[in-house]
């Protein structure tokens, strides 16, 4: 029975651990915005930001000050209710679904078990997905609200995109939730923990990537396409829509969309290492708070990688066309999807039987 | 759990006659997401989380996101009210009253006030086992009956294939 200085130790818990991956979450989505200026402008041959602090490593905090100072402008004919509205989905629906992704194991305070994650639903990657998927809204009704041309486009084209690739996205994950039975996202990284062994030598960590690659490639195009990021950013294509669905948004609430494209990044990078990459698994050593940081180090280095890879793409990949954009989706990546899931029942029901 | 419950129910209700009586229609089509939520937060409370992400994976993620892309594109503005006949109001007003109380007193009777029906196991291994097993048939007519509403959408929307 939970007696209620239980409960109130497990409020306290919660709030500190909250309040902790907010703060780590927002400060990295500002350094993934000065990584991003750096990587690109070195792919590019140039220093990227240099002057604000050593290696301008002080450049997201200008940002955000002079994000802070510019004139909020609203357009005219602007449906006031709507355009204030879109912004703020577009930030709760990017950092709510941090809740769920556990980002290490667990560790003991006063006889309390406490797991390194926010809460663990047993639905908790339907629960990302909900509300990636209630995201799109953001996008739809910024570009409405505006009531200007480049935005609707924007908006419009935002909308057709992410309907078609959310598909894909929920696909490409199919394989992985049949093998490890269970859609709590703890439950996922867990069933991977280990080695794969051959005649008694460790060969390869027990990752989901290894049983399931077509599911992760069609995985992680899809989810670029979610994030609207290159080279599937038609929502904002800037030589044909300005900046397509926020044109018209300047001062804080640009900011704000700013910030939930980067969040959605990190989500996406997390479920991408959660599913396919073992989560938290790697090396482990040391004494016993070595043992507790050293996975959230492991899980925080892969989601990294995928960060790196996503700027790396940017730098290197021009942006599909529009109707280029639908053929890939619908004929390519959902089919895949399709034929990775059949292949997969058939060999496990094979194994099985 | 019960104070959620009466939360969820009157922002349900509340947004459901928001949809009928704004007069844009994109506030309509956003009043009836904030419907789809509320009754996804009552699933949570039925013990049927799976249903719940469903709900909104579905219904507020993918099939409003058609409605309201529809709205935008028809640029629909917002409604000019019209006099009303006077049918509707002397008539239709009264018909609702009879009507819905008729509604509830049946719902009341046939269902008399008791604990949520927790017990049905709405586990998606549960549901699965009943969609692929106990109504595999049902569930595989209603798919081919919306492959054939896709086609028949195609046919019309395009003269010439």
């Amino acid at each position: 029975m939970a007696t209620s200085s239980d409960l109130g130790f497990f409020l306290l818990v919660t709030i500190v651990k909250v309040a902790i991956i907010l703060w780590v979450l927002l400060t990295a989505i500002a350094y993934l915005t000065w990584l991003e200026r750096k990587v690109i402008g070195h792919i590019q041959s140039r220093w990227g930001p240099y002057l604000v602090g050593p290696h301008g490593l002080l450049q997201p905090l200008a940002d955000g000050v002079k994000f802070l100072f510019k004139e909020d402008i609203m357009p005219a004919d602007a449906d006031r209710l709507v355009y204030w509205l879109a912004p703020f989905i577009a930030m709760v629906t990017a950092f709510l679904s941090i809740a769920v992704i556990p980002f290490g194991e667990s560790f003991e305070l006063r006889g309390h078990v406490i797991p390194l994650q926010i809460t663990d639903l047993n639905v908790g990657l339907l629960f990302v997905f909900a509300v990636t998927s209630l995201g799109v809204y953001s996008i739809v009704l910024a570009g409405w609200a505006s009531n200007s041309k480049y935005p609707l486009f924007g908006g419009l084209r935002s909308s057709a995109q992410m309907i078609s690739y959310e598909l894909a996205l929920g696909l490409g994950v199919v394989g992985v939730l049949m093998i490890s039975g269970t859609l709590s996202l703890r439950g996922i990284a867990a069933s991977q923990l280990g080695f794969w062994r051959l005649g008694g030598i460790l060969i390869l960590p027990r990752w989901n990537i290894f049983l399931q690659p077509v599911g992760f490639l069609v995985y992680f195009m899809a989810a670029i396409a979610e994030t609207n990021r290159v080279p599937f950013d038609l929502p904002e294509g800037e030589t044909e829509l300005v900046a397509g669905f926020h044109t018209e948004y300047s001062s804080f609430k640009f900011a704000m969309f700013f910030m939930s494209e980067y969040a959605n990044m990190v989500t996406v990078s997390c479920l991408a290492t959660l599913l396919f990459f073992g989560g938290w698994s790697g090396p482990v050593f040391g004494p016993g708070w070595l043992r507790v940081l050293l996975p959230v180090f492991w899980f925080c280095l892969k989601v990294f990688c995928f960060l790196f890879f996503y700027i790396w793409v940017r730098g290197t990949l021009p942006r599909f066309r529009y109707d280029q954009l639908m053929a890939f989706g619908w004929k390519f990546l959902l089919p895949l999807g399709l034929a990775n899931i059949l292949v997969t029942s058939f060999v496990l029901a094979w194994i099985h039987s | 759990m019960l104070a959620i419950f009466y939360m969820a129910a009157a922002v349900a209700v509340l947004a459901a006659m928001a949809v009928v009586f704004q007069r844009t229609p994109v506030y309509s089509a956003l009043s009836l997401i904030v419907v789809l939520g509320a009754l996804a937060v009552v699933y949570l409370l039925l013990d049927a989380p799976f249903i719940a992400m469903i709900q909104v994976i579905v219904y507020a993620g993918a099939i409003m996101v058609l409605f309201v892309l529809v709205i935008m594109l028809l640029n629909a503005r917002p409604e000019e009210p019209t006099r009303g006949s006077r049918f509707a109001h002397w008539l239709g007003v009264p018909l609702l009253i009879v009507f819905l109380g008729e509604f509830s007193y049946l719902i009341f009777r046939r269902f008399p006030a008791r604990a949520a029906p927790s017990a049905a196991d709405a586990s998606p291994e549960a549901i699965g086992h009943l969609l692929f097993r106990s109504y595999v048939l049902p569930f595989e007519v209603t798919s081919i009956l919306i492959v054939v509403a896709i086609l028949g959408a195609v046919v019309l929307a395009k003269k010439q294939l």
